[in-house]
């Protein structure tokens, strides 16, 4: 399988490490008044999909930056590759 | 006071040389490294002080530029690898922090990696046998980090497929020469 690393162009997924699916970057507020509730789900629960698939990747072999890959489970098929620093500054976050 | 005596990556006196056919493979022992990390909210600035530092433009993601004192390689978004001769720049981290004051973190980096050069005709063939990389097609100046028989090792492209410098972890050393010569024996 190959990644289109946004800055280095395609790399063999031999070079990275999965981690899971890309709504692990959305941790809940640990100050939220229902946080025991909202970190059982960040935690415990997971969409399955047959299909399309946001998920992490960190190119650990490669410039070490995390990825957020859209990739159809069925198929492999790669369609987007973002970084997931960009990902998280788009939603608001600082780092 | 302590009488130290200095080694080579591969511990010995004097660097290593091998030659296969018409390519050498050499140690690389008398060169200083430094890292350059942007800090969060600082990247421009950092940008500008180390475009200053190098005197050259600052190079993208893979790439490399040679400066008139130290050059430098992109190792990850925000982040690069400063190198330049160990005789003349023995406080290399120092000087660059100097430098980059605090718009960056630096760290000595000298210690940590050892460094082979690879020189002569037909090393795309050499390194399609060691890594991802082409190599018979890259640009002169371009810097990947990339596995080598499972170490992270900077590939440097440094004349166009006749002169490459392989950057891996200092603590394999061995493995990584080992490997390195074990390609240049099959493939040339």
């Amino acid at each position: 399988m190959i990644i289109n690393h946004p800055l280095l162009g395609p790399r063999d997924a031999q070079e990275f490490t999965y981690l899971g699916d890309a709504a692990l970057i959305e941790r809940p507020d640990w100050q939220a008044e229902d946080a025991h509730r909202q970190f059982y789900e960040y935690l415990y629960l997971r969409d399955n999909p047959a299909g399309e698939h946001r998920e992490l990747w960190f190119h650990e072999q490669g410039d070490r930056s995390w990825l957020v890959v859209t990739r159809n489970t069925l198929t492999h098929e790669i369609t987007h590759v973002d970084l997931a620093r960009d990902v998280a500054r788009a939603k608001g976050r600082s780092k | 006071m302590h009488d130290l005596v200095a080694i080579t990556s591969l511990g010995a006196n004097a660097a290593r040389l091998d030659c296969v056919g018409a390519v050498t493979l050499t140690e690389v022992p008398d060169w200083a490294l430094a890292s350059v990390t942007a800090r969060l909210g600082q990247e421009d600035a950092c940008r500008v002080a180390l475009a200053t530092l190098l005197g050259v433009e600052l190079p993208g993601p893979g790439g490399m530029v040679a400066g008139p004192e130290v050059s430098a390689f992109w190792t990850a978004p925000d982040q690069w690898m400063v190198e330049a001769p160990y005789e003349a720049h023995q406080d290399l981290a120092r000087a660059v922090k100097e430098v980059m004051g605090d718009t960056a973190s630096v760290t000595e980096q000298s210690d940590g990696w050892c460094r082979f050069d690879i020189e002569g005709e037909g090393l795309g063939a050499v390194f399609e046998r060691l890594c991802n990389l082409d190599l018979a097609t890259a640009a002169p100046g371009s810097a990947s980090r990339t596995a080598i028989e499972h170490m992270g090792c900077f590939v440097l492209c440094r004349t166009a497929g006749g002169h490459i410098s392989v950057i891996g972890p200092r603590s394999s050393a061995g493995s990584l020469h080992h490997a390195l010569l074990t390609a240049m024996s099959s493939a040339l």
